[in-house]
């Protein structure tokens, strides 16, 4: 495995002349601006890492009238809040990564859904916005985007159940497939990306992919933001190039006593110290959001788990019974335990329940529950039963 | 009820009658009046021609979008993993001290309500809260006090 060691970068928040970016995608064609995103090999930013390329290809392959390009900015993975930042530094980028998505997929409209919780944003963003509108119409752009708001629901994150919500539904994810390329957001052929892989796609055009490809290894290109808190002196957001150990962040940025990092929120990994100086941080090791939190000595590993299943149990949509019912079993099943209520290799079957939830759960949250329970369980069995 | 009613129309004409117009229209009731009323609800359900099962099924999905009373400030105390690693309970117990409310309670003149609430994306300022829409971050019970003070006498 590459191993690239930490280094700053700075594209996200690159300074840029918008227009001229905006400018050279609209003189690209369709094929051409693909081909940007397929040879840069971006992967989606929102955790889930899906190739962006691909995602256009597809959607542009789809014989629609009507398209959409959905911007995911309802951010609540626990740990991750670089979209916020981005929004709110870098919205002319996010904006206009959405119109050359458009141009690359065919999509006249653009919906930004973005979290309640980030309300207090809005008023900035509308003029923005309006000024970004003039500014893509004057070059001959033809699209326009719409911002629609959550309501406090972490599922809405996950894409069918954000579609659901603009319909004005209660957000329940679908089933799939079909996937949104074919039928998305008012059953539309729909690319929807997360607000940073939005962000990267207008800085692959500016820079050119060839540019790109030099950060990063081969299956994580590029560079990433990360939200990084806990315990820490240097809680934050940084930009960071893809491919560095777990050990070479933890000097960075611990406290000098790290003894876990969990990374890519409650539904991410958690990460013991004897296994820092091994595990990679991307799609090769531990993926990743963005979401890394550090923890030391003093904290409880079982408090953690505890928070992040209490989390869960909360935020499932409560549709499908693997989910809505492994979650509060997985909770109570912790707290019997930590109790004395039940034996130590009561955590055994728990964790059939977790693989179990894996398999037999509709969407992402009920299947990377099990991620945080078991590594959290396996690498820190002693706090959980003690 | 027949303001309620004007101010649903008034929303439903900006919004639209769509399914799509749901939840910006519930959004800014919500807004304005802190929680939705049973009447809002049939009101909208009205405007949009669906039945009020549907408003109400999705308006309790979400948890911004209350029907219970809520007090003017709505005050969410965010107890996910960072911000309860860094003092939450110290900012509950000021707030529950100065309000005389327990969490998931509003005072009796309709002013405040607390709450608990996951995530709010400021786990590098922990801890935070929000009250209505306006973050507060990097708290202690002194900030906290001094934040309150100046909402009892808005």
């Amino acid at each position: 495995m590459e191993n690239k060691g930490l280094t700053k970068v700075d594209l996200i928040f690159e300074k840029i002349d918008s227009k001229e970016v905006m400018v050279k995608a609209f003189k690209m064609s369709s094929a051409e601006i693909i081909q940007s995103m397929l040879d840069s090999g971006l992967k989606g930013r929102g955790g889930a890492g899906f190739p962006t390329g691909l995602k256009w290809k597809y959607t542009a392959a789809e014989k629609s009238p009507e398209k959409y390009i959905v911007c995911n900015a309802d951010e609540g993975e626990p740990g991750t809040f670089k979209d916020r930042e981005i929004l709110d530094r870098a919205s002319n980028k996010v904006h206009g990564g959405m119109a050359i998505a458009g141009k690359a997929i065919g999509a006249k409209k653009g919906f930004v859904y973005l979290r309640g919780e980030y309300r207090y944003l809005l008023p900035k963003l509308m003029i923005e916005l309006a000024s970004f509108h003039k500014m893509i119409h004057e070059i001959g752009f033809d699209f326009s985007i719409e911002y629609r708001m959550g309501s406090g629901a972490y599922i809405c994150g996950e894409e069918s159940a954000l579609f659901e919500s603009i319909e004005g539904k209660r957000g329940e994810p679908r089933n799939k497939p079909p996937y949104p390329t074919t039928s998305g957001v008012f059953e539309k052929p729909t690319s929807i990306n997360n607000v940073e892989t939005l962000v990267t796609a207008m800085m692959i055009i500016h820079h050119g992919a060839q540019n790109f490809i030099q950060y990063g290894t081969k299956d994580s290109r590029g560079s990433k933001v990360f939200s990084v808190s806990g315990d820490t002196p240097t809680p934050g957001i940084f930009e960071l190039e893809l491919g560095m150990t777990v050990l070479q962040f933890v000097n960075e940025f611990g406290d000098g006593d790290t003894k876990a990092v969990q990374v890519g929120g409650a539904s991410g990994f958690c990460v013991p110290r004897k296994k820092f100086a091994e595990t990679i941080i991307g799609f090769e090791g531990v993926p990743t959001g963005g979401s890394m939190k550090l923890f030391n000595s003093s904290r409880s590993m079982y408090n953690v788990l505890h928070n992040y299943l209490d989390f869960f149990t909360e935020e499932s949509c409560g549709q499908c019974t693997p989910c809505r019912v492994g979650c509060q079993q997985l909770l109570k099943g912790v707290e019997k335990v930590k109790k004395g209520e039940a034996k130590s290799t009561y955590l055994t079957e728990l964790v059939k329940l977790a693989d179990t939830m894996k398999i037999a759960a509709k969407c992402g949250l009920g299947q990377s529950v099990g991620n945080a329970f078991k590594s959290i369980v396996g690498n820190f069995k002693e706090e959980i039963i003690y | 009820m027949y303001q309620v009613g004007n101010f649903v129309k008034k929303l439903s004409n900006k919004h639209g009658r769509e399914r799509e117009s749901l939840m910006p229209i519930l959004q800014a009731i919500v807004q304005k009046h802190n929680y939705l009323t049973d009447e809002a609800m049939v009101e909208v359900a009205r405007e949009l021609d669906i039945s009020a099962a549907e408003v109400y099924g999705t308006a309790s999905f979400y948890t911004f979008l209350d029907t219970q009373v809520k007090g003017k400030y709505i005050i969410r105390v965010c107890k996910t993993i960072t911000c309860s690693m860094k003092g939450k309970s110290d900012i509950i117990h000021i707030l529950e001290d100065m309000l005389k409310i327990k969490v998931g309670e509003t005072t009796s003149d309709k002013q405040f309500s607390l709450i608990e609430t996951n995530c709010i994306g400021w786990c590098h300022k922990a801890p935070a809260i929000l009250i209505n829409e306006m973050p507060y971050t990097e708290l202690t019970p002194e900030k906290v006090s001094a934040i309150i003070k100046d909402y009892m006498h808005k």
